[in-house]
């Protein structure tokens, strides 16, 4: 069973989820990042490199973080964070574009795209370009900049130029559709570094092996700090590379829960979430089958989310499989938890999570709260807030000002 | 089940028998409303044209420029689905229509409605072929299996990026014609053909007899002609879909005049 829940059947495939569907144009530039992913993978050089990179330039390892006021709080299992907030540009997602910067210059090309939601991908991706000087075109949706306005600027501060998109929704999947059509041109010189595990073969297996050093590292020091591995992990998921990094190292130890953590937005009815694994069935979008959220035609449905990086109408096909196999468990978080669990960990613990971690944090407390103090949950705290503060404190002051009112009637 | 009397099969059966060329226009399916593609089918099919590509609308379409999305999203919009438009298609038969006509779908779609009952529908509703731009040929066996079980011609789709040995392979697959994809690009208008385009064409047609057509950025009579040199038929998407676009407050009538005095432009 483990093995059959860690490598892909047909070579792309997680069990029936996966695949390569994409335009005949891209087949080639897959069929070479393949070939270049494994040439890296047997080559104890790249190894090395990608080590130094993640030490230096992401510093790593990142921390874990026993948060024990919040633990206190909640009067159940003992809470651990891990801290990829921590981590250079904030995120995670560092740890993934470094890994495709480095395979890029072994293609020898030289111009990097990336689609980006809440812009730490998009960060992430101008860094690793600015640290080898590749030229980048970082596609965002014209609603995520206004949403997400500080990283657009630290992205141009870097050198990347931030292409506006505003078809569909202005949103993730537009940006991603924008980054696959310059792709389908500029495929000859250019290098894809998709953000999540999502996309067609070799894509999903890519990121989350970059972003496994995320598991790998929690699981030793789980075991360095407690004396044992955690009883339950929980991680958001949008396209789900955080989780994917984070649970795939666990997945064998068949004795610990995992947890991923949707964005139900306002609600579970059609076009108010974007929880795919939890409303959606499978379905292909942007290159492989998983599961998706659309109509009965087969067009992708609109989604929502309070957090940008959550707000996608598809999930890694590995996750789909996870799912299926029933080795994780998938769940939502509303919006307005989401919100609520912001303001806990920064009054609780000082350290203020990105919307898209707090769906994460959310769930691990409702969780936590059902088990005794012998129990551990470890949260993958996938990034900080900073870059969120202005739509916070605007969705604050909208949840306060009908409270307020409700005060003043009750005198 | 074999295809010998698809329409797509016969009509380069009869155009090679003739040595003549011919011109595949793709439109909007829905665009700006089914009835103007009802009236388009209509005037397409007095205009001589070889193969109708009636576009499927979709959300997501990574190969398609911004002419041909727009279009998508407004024939969205307007509430246009792949049951409605298998309508035009079954009432356009009834009528005697005899234009061979293949569906440019995703392959999103197709999975959704479940790739048995699609090819299906798409069959029973009077389509010939289907160009399916997103499910390129290591994944699509299942399709093929249907679509020839269906009578229906499943065209493959070459790029410039696509290695020799590959083309072959796909070329033994593709039924109908092979279409062959000028630009490592998206859809959209083009000044000019790229140079290789032809030397590739007479390349692949020395494997096959299967016959071959070219697309993606051919908006005017001289590539059209350019095309005819080496090529079975020329595609003309973007540019045609742009007039619709500029008379969409027009009668279906008037749009489909529109579109078959470019379509009589670009074969004259």
């Amino acid at each position: 069973m483990t093995t059959q829940l860690q490598s892909p059947g047909r070579e792309g495939y997680f069990g029936p989820f996966g695949g390569q569907f994409v335009p005949e144009t891209l087949r080639a530039a897959l069929d070479q990042l393949t070939q270049e992913y494994h040439a890296a993978q047997a080559d104890p050089a790249f190894a090395k490199e990608f080590d130094r990179c993640l030490r230096e330039i992401a510093g790593r390892p990142s921390m874990l973080y026993y948060a024990g006021r919040l633990s206190e709080q909640v009067g159940g299992a003992r809470i651990y964070l891990k801290r990829e907030d921590l981590n250079h540009t904030g995120a995670h997602k560092i740890n993934n574009t470094l890994g495709q910067v480095l395979l890029c210059r072994r293609m020898g090309k030289k111009r990097v795209i990336a689609e980006t939601g809440a812009g730490q991908h998009g960060v992430a991706t101008a860094t690793a370009a600015a640290v080898f000087g590749l030229t980048c075109d970082v596609y965002m949706g014209a609603e995520d900049m206004r949403r997400q306005a500080l990283n657009v600027f630290r992205m141009e501060l870097m050198g990347a130029r931030v292409v506006r998109v505003d078809s569909g929704q202005r949103t993730l999947k537009d940006a991603t559709n924008e980054a696959m059509r310059d792709w389908m041109g500029s495929v000859a010189h250019t290098h894809y570094i998709i953000g999540s595990v999502v996309g067609p073969h070799p894509f999903p297996t890519i990121v989350r092996d970059f972003q496994s050093c995320i598991g790998r590292e929690a699981r030793s020091q789980m075991l360095q700090t407690a004396g044992r591995l955690p009883d339950v992990v929980v991680a958001c998921v949008g396209g789900g590379s955080n989780a994917a990094g984070m649970f795939s190292p666990f997945i064998a130890d068949k004795e610990v829960e995992l947890l991923g953590v949707e964005a139900g937005g306002t609600g579970l009815s059609f076009g108010r979430h974007a929880a795919s694994i939890s409303c959606g069935r499978p379905g292909i979008l942007h290159g492989s089958l998983s599961f998706v959220l659309q109509d009965e035609d087969g067009q992708t449905a609109p989604v929502h989310s309070i957090s940008a990086g959550l707000d996608y109408p598809g999930v890694g096909p590995e996750h789909a499989w996870w799912h299926q196999m029933h080795r994780v468990r998938y769940t939502t978080c509303d919006d307005a938890a989401a919100l609520q669990a912001v303001c806990t960990l920064s009054r609780a613990e000082g350290i203020i999570p990105a919307l898209e971690s707090a769906h994460a944090v959310s769930a691990a407390i409702q969780r936590a709260a059902e088990l005794s103090s012998d129990k551990i949950v470890l949260i993958c705290l996938s990034g900080r807030g900073d870059k969120d503060c202005n739509e916070i404190a605007d969705l604050l002051a909208k949840v306060a000002k009908p409270a307020g009112a409700t005060a003043k009637e009750g005198r | 089940m074999g295809l010998e009397n698809n329409r797509i099969v016969k009509k380069f059966a009869a155009l090679r028998a003739a040595g003549k060329q011919t011109l595949l226009p793709f439109i909007t399916a829905g665009y700006p409303n089914l009835e103007t593609t009802a009236a388009v089918l209509r005037e397409l099919d007095g205009a001589g044209v070889g193969v109708c590509e009636l576009g499927i609308p979709f959300t997501d379409p990574v190969a398609d420029g911004p002419v041909i999305q727009a279009s998508f999203t407004a024939a969205l919009a307007a509430g246009v689905t792949t049951r409605g438009i298998f309508d035009v298609v079954r009432q356009f038969r009834r009528a005697g229509g005899e234009l061979p006509l293949a569906a440019m779908v995703s392959y999103s779609i197709i999975f959704r409605h479940g790739v048995e009952t699609f090819v299906n529908e798409a069959a029973e509703a009077g389509l010939d072929g289907l160009i399916v731009p997103d499910l390129p040929l290591d994944e699509s066996a299942e399709l093929e299996r249907f679509a020839a079980g269906g009578g229906l011609a499943l065209v493959l789709l070459i790029a410039p990026t696509t290695p020799a040995e590959r083309r072959l392979e796909i070329a033994r697959h593709s039924r109908g014609f092979i279409y062959y994809i000028s630009v490592a690009g998206i859809t959209g208008e083009r000044t000019a053909l790229p140079e290789q385009t032809l030397a590739a064409v007479a390349e692949l047609r020395r494997h096959t007899d299967t016959p071959v057509c070219v697309g993606f950025g051919i908006s005017n009579a001289t590539t059209v002609r350019e095309v005819w040199r080496a090529a079975d038929g020329a595609i003309v998407g973007s540019a045609i879909v742009k007039r619709m676009e500029e008379h969409a407050g027009a009668t279906p009538q008037e749009i489909a005049g529109v579109v078959g005095k470019f379509v009589r432009e670009l074969m004259a």
